[in-house]
């Protein structure tokens, strides 16, 4: 178990160097010169030199690619361009906000994915796998952020039962955990679960299927074993593959949030990603990109981890 | 050559067993949902194909006095937008640029993956590595978010979002790709290619190409609902084409400020999205199961 996990940590190494090089050079396929966003238009040659140097962009590529990277490691993401503050700092106020969501919308989308999944692989082929397959391809493929505006339409304008936008009462403000707060997590946690809930029931489904269809349930059921110890058994083997597919779609959820948020103004990465976009502050674009790529490697080292826990013939593999 | 093929067809015994195409086709002729699918797109690409041709009003003449119609009006079908153009018009023509931008990045993702995974599983050993160890960069990014990431740092533009795209799905293909190829790599056929001297280019092109293609193309029909979504999703944020240009997702996000005022006009756009995209899927469902591959 411990060389298996010492093996997966090293190779995970290489692949955040790469990480850190595509964040890196994210900026420099920008066209355009990174420091428009903060000169004057009237900024004199000497100015534009200095805030040159400031920033390090006088240097070859390779060593600010390296001095980036050492800042990085030591948590210096440089300052975000339009507010001055320092990237790491905005970056992780709103990544909170973020798996907030994200943890919600998981557990609305994994309960009802497994459930569907498990009753639709079961009874095969009946009006109910039916009705779960239709929701599940509906789910994966419907875009979202028309889905969120959709429940906007019927619950916030039509019915006036929940907000529209925002984090809580009073703008987005600090975080609570109480029902005038939890009123605002409603509509984006719900929306943001549907594609989580299509993808893991059509995993699970097929999972399950193919457990059925295999001698071991053959051999279980002619010993006599009633067929709710034999649906244990389906568990157990769909479970590996089911949470590496959930732990994959968490990380969709927190690193692909920036629609949802965007519709609902919900105050999370995906929205400080957005207005980095369009105020070109660059720094504030790299980091975040960098700090939620940073958090999908992790969770999926996490995940093949608790795989290999719960999977013995993983270890040997 | 042709003509030879179908006479010879034709002189064909009734009894003879069928190729393996044509029983996938014949699968597929029997699966009602995927011909119902495939029915709905091509009305939805032919719509927008001949849309000058359709005596529609001009998708991009407003009118300050009959903004935001509702569905039904007489003159209006589907009502008015938010500058008092007709949604009927503006839905298909948006449908020619949406189909474009959402279908072009799976195409030449699935040239260029294939070609990568192709080599990369046929000549093995560390060009195998270098190009397998290089897509696993790209999949330490959620594609959402490497999306928006090359989007965003490239700017807004219909080129820079097919340019993203594509950079999304190119790994994807490749691994299929990859796999597939791995698989077929040692049987006995392209043994006997090679020795009776056939050349890698030519064992690739013509003994492998064949026999790769199927579950790739399957695998891509599915990634075109996830790039319908994703390039809508883009111009939604403003990372597509620039108003007045209709487009399905540039169209919602400018008719989100309406939904107060005429709510169910501001949802038409998502409902071509939505219709492109589970057609799509379902069509890949109905061929993967038609050619009977496991995924």
């Amino acid at each position: 178990m411990f060389t298996y996990i010492a093996r997966r940590i090293v190779y995970v190494i290489p692949i955040v160097i790469s990480v850190a090089l595509v964040c890196f050079l994210l900026v420099h396929i920008t066209p355009g010169d990174p420091l428009v966003a903060v000169l004057p238009a009237d900024a004199s040659q000497e100015l534009a030199q200095q805030l040159r140097t400031a920033y390090g962009f006088d240097r070859p590529l390779p060593v600010q690619f390296g001095l980036w990277l050492w800042r990085a490691v030591h948590g210096d993401l440089g300052s975000s361009i339009a507010t001055g503050r320092p990237v790491l700092s905005e970056v992780m106020r709103a990544v909170g906000n973020t798996v907030t969501l994200a943890i919600f919308a998981a557990m609305i989308g994994f309960t009802l994915g497994l459930l569907f999944g498990l009753i639709a692989g079961y009874f095969r082929d009946s009006w109910i796998d039916k009705l779960a397959t239709s929701f599940a391809i509906a789910g994966v493929s419907v875009p979202h952020y028309w889905l969120g505006m959709v429940l906007v339409i019927i619950f916030s304008v039509q019915l006036n039962w929940l907000p529209a936008v925002g984090a809580g009462p009073g703008g987005s403000g600090a975080w609570a955990w109480d029902w005038d707060h939890l009123r605002y997590l409603i509509l984006p946690a719900v929306t943001s679960s549907v594609i989580p809930m299509g993808i893991v029931t059509r995993t699970v489904r097929a999972l399950t299927g193919d457990i059925l269809s295999q001698d071991f349930v053959e051999a279980l059921r002619a010993k006599g074993l009633r067929e709710t110890n034999v649906f244990r058994h389906v568990i157990k083997n769909a479970a590996p593959t089911a949470l590496a597919v959930m732990g994959l779609q968490l990380g969709y959820m927190l690193g692909g949030s920036i629609l949802i948020e965007t519709v609902f103004s919900w105050p999370g990465s995906g929205l400080l990603l957005n207005s980095a976009i369009f105020q070109r502050d660059l720094p504030l674009l790299q980091g975040t990109i960098l700090v939620l790529a940073l958090f999908f490697v992790l969770l999926n080292l996490l995940v093949d981890i608790a795989q290999a826990a719960i999977d013995p013939r993983i270890k040997r593999g | 050559m042709s003509t030879i093929t179908d006479l010879a067809l034709q002189a064909a015994p009734v009894t003879k067993a069928r190729g393996y195409w044509a029983t996938v086709g014949r699968r597929i002729m029997r699966d009602k949902i995927s011909i119902a699918c495939a029915l709905i797109l091509i009305l939805i690409f032919a719509s927008a194909l001949f849309a000058p041709w359709l005596g529609l009003a001009d998708p991009y003449q407003g009118s300050m006095i009959r903004r935001l119609r509702h569905i039904g009006t007489p003159g209006y079908l589907l009502g008015t937008d938010e500058l008092g153009r007709d949604m009927l018009s503006r839905l298909v023509y948006g449908g020619r640029l949406s189909l474009i931008i959402g279908i072009l990045p799976v195409i030449l993702a699935f040239v260029i993956g294939t070609g990568l995974g192709l080599v990369a599983g046929y000549v093995g050993g560390k060009l195998n590595t270098a190009i397998m160890r290089t897509i696993d960069v790209f999949y330490a990014f959620p594609s959402v978010l490497l999306a928006i990431a090359i989007s965003g740092a490239l700017g807004a533009g219909i080129v820079n979002s097919i340019v993203s795209l594509t950079v999304v799905f190119v790994p994807q293909i490749t691994r299929v790709a990859e796999s597939v190829t791995t698989g077929v790599r040692n049987m006995d056929f392209v043994e006997a290619a090679r020795a009776s001297g056939a050349g890698p280019l030519t064992i690739m092109r013509v003994h492998m190409l064949g026999n790769v293609l199927g579950p790739i193309f399957v695998y891509a029909t599915g990634l075109i609902s996830v790039s319908m979504i994703l390039a809508a999703g883009l111009s939604f944020l403003g990372l597509g084409t620039k108003p007045p240009e209709p487009e399905w997702g540039l169209m919602l996000n400018t008719l989100r400020t309406a939904i107060y005022v005429n709510p169910w006009v501001a949802a038409l756009p998502g409902v071509m999205i939505f219709a492109v995209s589970i057609c799509f899927n379902l069509l890949s469902d109905g061929m993967r199961s038609a050619m009977d591959i496991r995924n």
